[in-house]
This record gives structure tokens, C-alpha cells and sequence, in this order.
């Protein structure tokens, strides 16, 4: 546990992605392949769901401290972070521990999932009794579901890879879907004789980066198939020895989940994986997202919810065919395989190909963009013609180009600490606009300011709160934030009927009295309907 | 015997303000740093071993500082006033008051662990205890000294070693040469700012005894920064002027360093848990050491102080204040090492009746 421990603070202290790498490949050298493959399981961000109740964690951590619940929770509201919270209150155990991050997992973490409260209570007291310093960090982190650190999926890939000499793709690939960490597994991760004995996996998403650059700069436009940006679920579908798998960007199973995809998907021949958007689809239009969400949470899918709900999966790419991996071919090419595998389909099917663009000119490009809203896209897709489908976000080749964001002008009402790097400050705000002559909350948003524009408007909120709930501030209904949006519904769970959706701060609008904030009239003039 | 105005706290009968933060006509000042410490007073009594740092800090109003060693007793307008040791920063002082037979201390800021570089705090007995509360939450319980220093030329070792250049940024009054004192000079060269130097100076003037350093602009002209330790305030961080040492390790020392999220938001290399304020089981022995039955909270986590000592049967309320004390990270901001932040009104809204 202690190396594991090392490892995040190595990787926690340094913003060196050199440093960082050398840290990991220091730590897979020296590990035992068991912590290896729970480390490589926690660093790529599967971490166990939260063992024991939140409650009882605070009354616990509370207790073995002497602190009481109310002094516990002013404490969180600093620190803001649960793990650190308890690691800051608990006073420190004789440190004595020497067991791998394997044991500790397998023998103290997962079997608190199963045991009755007063059991976990004796397990975790004499956890952190035993752990120390960051060691204890770590395991309350885990602990509470929240472990998390600075290193992207493909570091990890990155030191394995220099560790194994495997290449990066294949470990990449390897790490795909879904797996038990285990010293059998990390020795086949890292194994140079191939063992895809796991043929359900997806193959890594190929990500694109905002545009940013002039259009100018990226040549002539017939050298892009230009297609809309969907907000759904990105997937792949994956079709082998005569099953499918549908598989979230967030490489989640999402089985028996959209049973009418999954159906269609048993015409398609076997070998076949394509990269797609799951939307909530009807009379070959998209239907809002938030109609989505209420299929995503469902692990099982009645009647009336599939009829009212229907979905569909809209074909960007083709990743495998005739079960060969075909994402060295050109974009072009693999277009056209997509092509051919949904023609295959029977009419009507809940599998279709999402439809290019083909602008002739630039100017027609920025006009479909300035259209997407219309038609229900959060904007376009460049992904250049000669292009292979590659691994993780790259630039140059794919580009998201979204539309320009709505704007409203709002007042900050509440405010409340943040977690992490922001704790102990006043950095989440909720909005309000004018309905005559009171202000209606109308969004949340946690991001878009610098950080000394951060540290002023805590300063505001300090000084001119009007009263306490728990954590949340109400203050003086003075400031003015220019909102950005993507996209803006009608909605009976908010207050102010409306629903916008990736809301953030665009800018301070120091200029603007709070009198002078738009009202609720005017932001439901930017409904469609 | 005290009561709060808006220039600061204010004792009636004997016609005096201790660390007022505006203009009055006499002030008892506890100690140096800006937020305690006003320009434009007729009037300052301060300690003796403070007198030189409080008269460099206010310039042409320094002519009007009067000291009075530790334990030594002036009779204001019929108020015995003395002062007693903080431990908080070279000459701090608490502030005792005694008048007909009741007897009042105000804190300032103040330490109990031990620190080379000033007299050690002491408890004195009182009837009401007015305590600061910068650090007033149990998430704050400093680790030993010793373990932070040992860290801390760990880290000054391991990057000298490859070549690089520390940077160590402190307040220039007090922590700065904490900080000294516990360095070990056999690592490198122990450099630093202009600032900071001529607190360096006062202190060792005062009789601290402080390892050698270099001002950082002869350092640079000698070019003679190889394996050096820079110690300087923090609002160097990102200046032009910190180019010209090459590769540079950044760290800061402060209590705030205690929680994760401060250290990432200052986005420094390394953070140090060091703190010339009492933690959470130091305010609580401190404030049982004095003895008081009412005890007036200011300067930082004033609801949760409040709200413990009330379970614990004091009298204990919270009262405003103008500054906040060395908040994390208004106090940087400021171009000044250790200026002030702004008030936290809310203070009045967290006080037990």
C-alpha cells in the first residue's frame, strides 16, 4: 500500500507528464503483478462503487476523532473532500502496516461491501489505525469511491507500454471493456504472445479536439467529410460470434439497456464493430437529450417507456469488418464500409447511417453550423477524408466545431464551497433571472472563471451574505454573469420551467447592475417550439 | 472593559485602541504585521523586542512607537496595561488589562509550539480571553516541526541535487525567518529578497542568531545561485524577476498547506505545514490555560470556535473584524507580503447570541 501511496503522490505532485510517466514505470517494475493490475484498474479510472454508507462513514470518522457531526461537517465544507476529511480528523494509528495494495483491496476494501455495519465499523477503525500518512489518504479515497488522479488513460498505456515492450496500441486495446484486475491478467496485459481471450472488447475511441484554428488553415473543404455533432451517447457496437455488445465511450456495457439497437444489430454479420451516436430518435429526427436520460438510467426498459422513447443508433464509422480491423483504412473507405453494413439492414431499422454534409464551399460549412441548433446537433464534425481512426485525442486529423453557445445574463443568488483544488471557496453559483420584479433560479454553473476572479467573488460572498443554509450562502443579489449555454428546454422539474443544458460562466459582467439581467421572458423567446 | 467600533476594539476607561485599523489617537498594538498594525496612530505602545520591526513598518509614523519590555506594567488613565509573550513572530505580544480588579487579555496572533526566533507564548490568567481563530477547525493539527524541517531540506537537498534553484515563499516579517532558522546551511546558499532581508536584519539585530544568507541581487551578480534556497514572499510567484535564477522549485510554507486543495489551488511544487498560528488542540489548551469564563473569538473559523466553547459551558461569542486574518489566499494577492484581506461580514451572522 505504501508504494501504491508513493505512486499518487509522485503522480499528485508533479504536473510533468516525463515525471509522471517515470513514476508509474518505477512503480509496474517493482510491483507484484497483483498490486500491478489493481493499480492499473484504479489509474484508468475503474474504481470500486462506494463500500460503505456515507453516513456512517462521517459518524465513524466523527467518532474515533471526538468530533461531533455538525463540527464534521464545517470541516468538510473546508477541506472539501470527504477521504481527506476523515484522513485531516482521525487521529493517526502507529503506521505499522506492510501488506501490497492487493491485500488491502481484496482483503480489507471489497469484503466491507458484504459485511453488517457494526463489522465495517471495526474493519475501517482498525484501517486507519494501521495505515498512515497518505497510505490512509489513498485507502479513505477508494473507500469512498472517489479515487482519482492526475493521469490520463494514455500515461498509463504510456508506462506500461515501457515496461512491457508491448506496444502501446495493443496494451491501449487490451485495456479496453471490461476485466477482473488479477496477477493473471496484468501477466497478459503485459504478455508479448497475444491472448485476446476476450472478444467482447471495444477498441479505443478515437476523440477530436475543439476547432480553434481559421478554416483557412485547414485547406480545401472536400478534404473533410463534414457530418453533425450529435449529443447523445457516443458507442461502438460490437457484433462477434454471433453476439452484441453496445459499449459506451465511458467503456460501459450498456446490455438489454436499448433493446431495439440490440435487436437490429443481430442482422449485422458477424465480425462487425461500428462507431456511432445513441439518440432518442422519432420521424428521423432527434429527440432532446433529456428525453435520452430517462432510457440511460434504466437497466430495463418497459413498453410504454420504449414506445414513448424510441432510440436509435446513428453510424459515423466502421472500426471491424469481416472481422478484421480495418481503422488503419482511409476514413473514405471505412465511410463506405459503414455504408454497405447498414444497407444490409431491413428497413426501418433502429441501426442508420448519420447522414455527410458535403458543404461545397467553406462559407456552406460555417451555414450548416449556424443551422445545427435546428437541426437538433450541438453542431459539426470535420474528420479529415484520408484519415485513419486513431487512438485517444489527437489533433489534426478529427475536429469538433460546435455551434456558438447561447447567452443569458444572470444574477448570482447562492453560492457554495467547492471540492478539490477549490475548497474552502465560494465557486459554486446558482443563477437567477428576473420574473417581474423577483429573481427565479434558472442554472448552476461551476465554471468559466480564472482563478483571481474566483477569489473576488468569494471575497463578495463573504461579505455580503444575507443568510446561512447548511453550506449554501444566500447573498446580496448584486452580481452579473454572462451564462453560456449549448442547448435550452422547457422543463416541470425547475423552477423556472426551463432546463438549459452544459451551462457556464462566459464572462463577469462588471459592467451591468443586476437590475439590468435578462429576464425569464426573454430566455424562453431562445425556446424552439 | 472592551467593546468593538468600527476603527477596532476599544477600551473606555482608559482611552485606548488595541490594533485599531484606522487612524486613533493611542494604540496598543500586539504586533507588526499589516493587518494589526495601522499607519497614522499619535500614539503606539508595543513591545520592547517588537519596537524595531514596528517602527521600520511604519516609517515616518514610527516616531511615535513607545515599548515596554514583557511583564512590565504602564497605568493608562487608571488601566494597568502590559504585555506578555505570543510566540507568534519576534516581539508579539498579548495584551493584558487590568482594571478595578477584572482583568481582560487579548491575544493577537500567538503560537504555543516553540520557535527560535521569539520569546515562547505564555498563558496569563484572565477573566475574558479574546482569542484569534485563524485556524479554528480540528482538520488543522500541525505535524511536528521537526519532520516539516526535515522535509523541507529533504526537498531544498533533492532539487539542488539536480541542479535546480529552491524557491521558498513565506511572509517577510516572522515566517521568513522561522523558516531560517530551521534551514540547514550546509545544503547551499540561502538567498533572499529584498524584503525579506530587511526584516532578516531587525531580527538578527533583535539578538536572534539566524544562519547567513546572501540578498539575492549580489547572488545574481556573482552568479552565485547554484544549489541555492531563495526565500521570498509570495507575490514573486510568476515574475519576470524569478526568470533569472534558471530552473526553479517552488514551495510555500503555511498552515494552509495542511489541506490538499489549498496546496493544488497555489499550484506551488511542494507545500510545507507551517504556522506561526495555534492549530485546533493548541487554541483549545491555550484558551483552558488562561483560565477565562467569557472568551470573544475573532479572526478566522469564529462560528465553529464559538460553537464548541459554548458546549463546553464559556461564555464565548464571536466578534467582527475588519481583516481576516491570514486568509489563504486574499493574503497573497495583495502585492504586500502579509496585507491584509477583506472582512468576512458574516462573522456577525455566525454569533452565538
Amino acid at each position: 500500500m505504501k508504494q501504491f501511496a508513493a505512486l499518487y503522490d509522485a503522480i499528485d505532485a508533479s504536473t510533468a507528464t516525463s515525471s509522471k510517466v517515470a513514476a508509474l514505470v518505477t512503480f509496474f517494475r517493482k510491483a507484484p503483478p497483483a498490486d500491478a493490475a489493481w493499480a492499473v484498474a484504479f489509474l484508468t479510472g475503474r474504481r470500486p462503487k462506494r463500500l460503505v454508507k456515507a453516513p456512517d462513514l462521517r459518524a465513524w470518522a466523527g467518532d474515533a476523532a471526538g468530533v461531533p457531526p455538525w463540527l464534521f461537517e464545517e470541516c468538510y465544507a473546508q477541506a472539501g473532500d470527504l477521504a481527506e476529511t476523515m484522513s485531516l480528523l482521525v487521529p493517526e494509528g502507529d503506521a505499522r502496516e506492510s501488506e501490497g495494495l492487493s491485500w488491502w483491496v481484496e482483503h480489507r476494501l471489497l469484503p466491507l461491501a458484504t459485511r453488517d455495519a457494526e463489522a465495517q465499523k471495526a474493519d475501517l477503525l482498525d484501517a486507519w489505525s494501521t495505515l498512515g500518512g497518505s497510505a490512509r489518504f489513498v485507502f479513505n479515497k477508494l473507500l469512498t469511491g472517489a479515487f482519482r488522479v492526475g493521469v490520463s488513460d494514455g500515461l498509463v498505456v504510456r508506462a506500461l507500454a515501457e515496461v512491457s515492450g508491448v506496444n502501446a496500441e495493443t496494451i491501449a486495446h487490451r485495456l479496453m471493456g471490461q476485466w477482473e484486475p488479477s496477477a493473471t491478467w496484468y501477466t497478459q496485459l503485459v504478455g508479448t504472445e497475444t491472448t485476446d481471450a476476450d472478444w467482447s472488447r471495444p477498441y479505443p475511441f478515437f476523440l477530436a479536439y475543439p476547432l480553434e484554428a481559421e478554416l483557412s488553415s485547414l485547406g480545401e473543404v472536400h478534404e473533410w467529410q463534414i457530418e453533425w455533432k450529435w449529443d447523445g451517447i457516443r458507442c461502438q457496437l460490437v457484433r462477434r460470434r454471433g453476439r452484441t455488445f453496445l459499449w459506451s465511450r465511458g467503456e460501459e456495457l450498456l446490455a438489454s439497456r436499448f433493446p431495439e439497437v440490440e435487436s437490429c444489430a443481430e442482422w449485422l454479420p458477424d465480425g462487425t464493430v461500428l462507431d456511432g451516436e445513441l439518440l432518442a430518435w422519432r420521424d428521423g429526427r432527434p429527440l432532446p437529450f433529456s428525453e435520452l436520460q430517462r432510457r440511460i438510467n434504466r437497466k430495463t426498459v418497459g413498453k410504454t417507456l420504449l414506445a414513448d422513447v424510441p432510440c436509435a443508433l446513428l453510424v459515423y464509422d466502421c472500426l471491424e469488418q469481416g472481422g478484421i480491423d480495418v481503422r488503419a483504412h482511409s476514413m473514405t473507405d471505412r465511410r463506405a464500409m459503414a455504408a454497405s453494413c447498414v444497407r444490409s439492414l431491413p428497413s426501418g431499422a433502429s441501426i442508420a447511417l448519420s447522414p455527410v454534409l458535403d458543404p461545397p464551399t467553406w462559407e456552406a460549412a460555417s451555414a450548416a453550423r449556424a443551422d445545427a441548433r435546428g437541426a437538433m446537433a450541438e453542431g459539426l464534425m470535420l474528420k479529415r477524408r484520408v484519415s485513419p481512426y486513431g487512438v485517444g485525442r489527437r489533433g489534426g486529423d478529427w475536429y469538433k466545431w460546435k455551434v456558438t453557445p447561447l447567452t443569458v445574463d444572470a444574477v448570482l443568488v447562492y453560492a457554495q464551497t467547492g471540492h478539490g483544488r477549490r475548497a474552502g471557496l465560494y465557486t459554486d453559483y446558482t443563477f437567477a433571472i428576473w420574473d417581474g420584479d423577483t429573481l427565479v433560479p434558472f442554472a448552476k454553473a461551476y465554471s468559466g472563471l480564472t482563478d483571481a476572479e474566483i477569489r473576488q467573488v468569494d471575497r463578495f460572498v463573504r461579505a455580503n451574505t444575507v443568510e446561512k443554509f447548511g453550506p449554501v450562502r444566500t447573498v446580496k443579489p448584486e452580481l452579473v454573469f454572462e451564462l453560456a449555454f449549448e442547448g435550452i428546454q422547457r422543463s416541470t422539474r425547475h423552477k423556472s420551467g426551463i432546463a438549459v443544458r452544459f451551462p457556464r460562466i462566459a464572462r463577469w459582467r462588471q459592467d451591468k447592475p443586476a437590475r439590468e439581467a435578462d429576464s425569464l421572458e426573454t430566455v424562453r423567446a431562445l425556446l424552439h417550439d | 472593559m472592551l467593546r468593538t467600533t468600527d476603527r477596532g476594539l476599544y477600551c473606555e476607561a482608559g482611552d485606548f485602541f488595541i490594533d485599531p485599523w484606522a487612524a486613533v489617537p493611542r494604540a496598543v498594538v500586539t504586533h507588526a504585521h499589516g493587518d494589526h498594525l495601522t499607519w497614522g496612530c499619535d500614539g503606539y505602545l508595543v513591545s520592547h523586542d517588537g519596537a524595531g520591526v514596528t517602527r521600520e513598518r511604519l516609517g515616518r509614523w514610527g516616531s511615535g512607537v513607545d515599548a515596554v519590555v514583557y511583564g512590565e506594567t504602564r497605568v493608562v488613565n487608571g488601566v494597568s496595561v502590559s504585555l506578555h509573550p505570543a510566540g507568534h513572530i519576534l516581539g508579539s505580544a498579548q495584551v493584558r488589562l487590568e482594571y478595578r480588579g477584572e482583568v481582560w487579555v487579548v491575544s493577537g496572533d500567538y503560537k504555543t509550539d516553540p520557535d527560535r526566533t521569539c520569546a515562547p507564548w505564555e498563558p496569563v490568567r484572565c477573566h475574558t480571553f479574546i482569542t484569534e481563530s485563524t485556524f479554528g477547525l480540528p482538520i488543522y493539527r500541525w505535524p511536528s516541526q521537526r519532520q516539516v524541517f526535515d522535509e523541507l531540506n529533504g526537498w531544498w537537498a533533492a532539487n539542488a541535487a539536480e541542479g535546480r534553484v529552491s524557491l521558498l515563499c513565506a511572509y517577510a516579517l516572522g515566517k521568513a525567518q522561522r523558516l531560517l532558522s530551521g534551514l540547514d546551511p550546509a545544503i547551499g546558499p540561502i538567498l533572499t529578497h529584498g524584503a525579506v532581508e530587511r526584516m532578516t536584519a531587525l531580527y538578527r539585530h533583535g539578538g536572534v542568531a539566524l544562519p547567513s544568507t546572501v540578498h539575492t541581487t549580489d547572488a545574481l551578480r556573482a552568479k552565485a545561485t547554484t544549489g541555492a534556497i531563495v526565500i521570498a514572499p509570495p507575490s514573486v510567484t510568476g515574475s519576470t524577476w524569478l526568470r533569472r535564477f534558471g530552473e526553479v522549485r517552488t514551495a510555500f510554507a503555511s498552515g494552509w498547506m495542511r489541506v490538499r486543495g489549498a496546496r493544488r489551488r497555489r499550484g506551488v511544487d511542494a507545500g510545507f505545514t507551517l504556522s506561526d498560528h495555534v492549530d485546533w488542540p493548541q487554541l483549545l489548551t491555550a484558551i483552558d490555560a488562561t483560565g477565562a469564563e467569557r472568551v470573544w473569538v475573532t479572526h478566522g473559523f469564529t462560528g465553529p470556535v464559538v460553537q464548541w466553547l459554548t458546549a463546553r459551558g464559556l461564555d464565548a461569542r464571536a466578534i467582527a473584524t475588519r481583516w481576516e486574518g491570514e486568509r489563504d489566499d486574499a493574503a497573497v494577492d495583495a502585492g504586500d507580503d502579509d496585507a491584509p484581506a477583506v472582512a468576512d461580514a458574516s462573522a456577525a451572522h455566525e454569533s452565538a447570541p
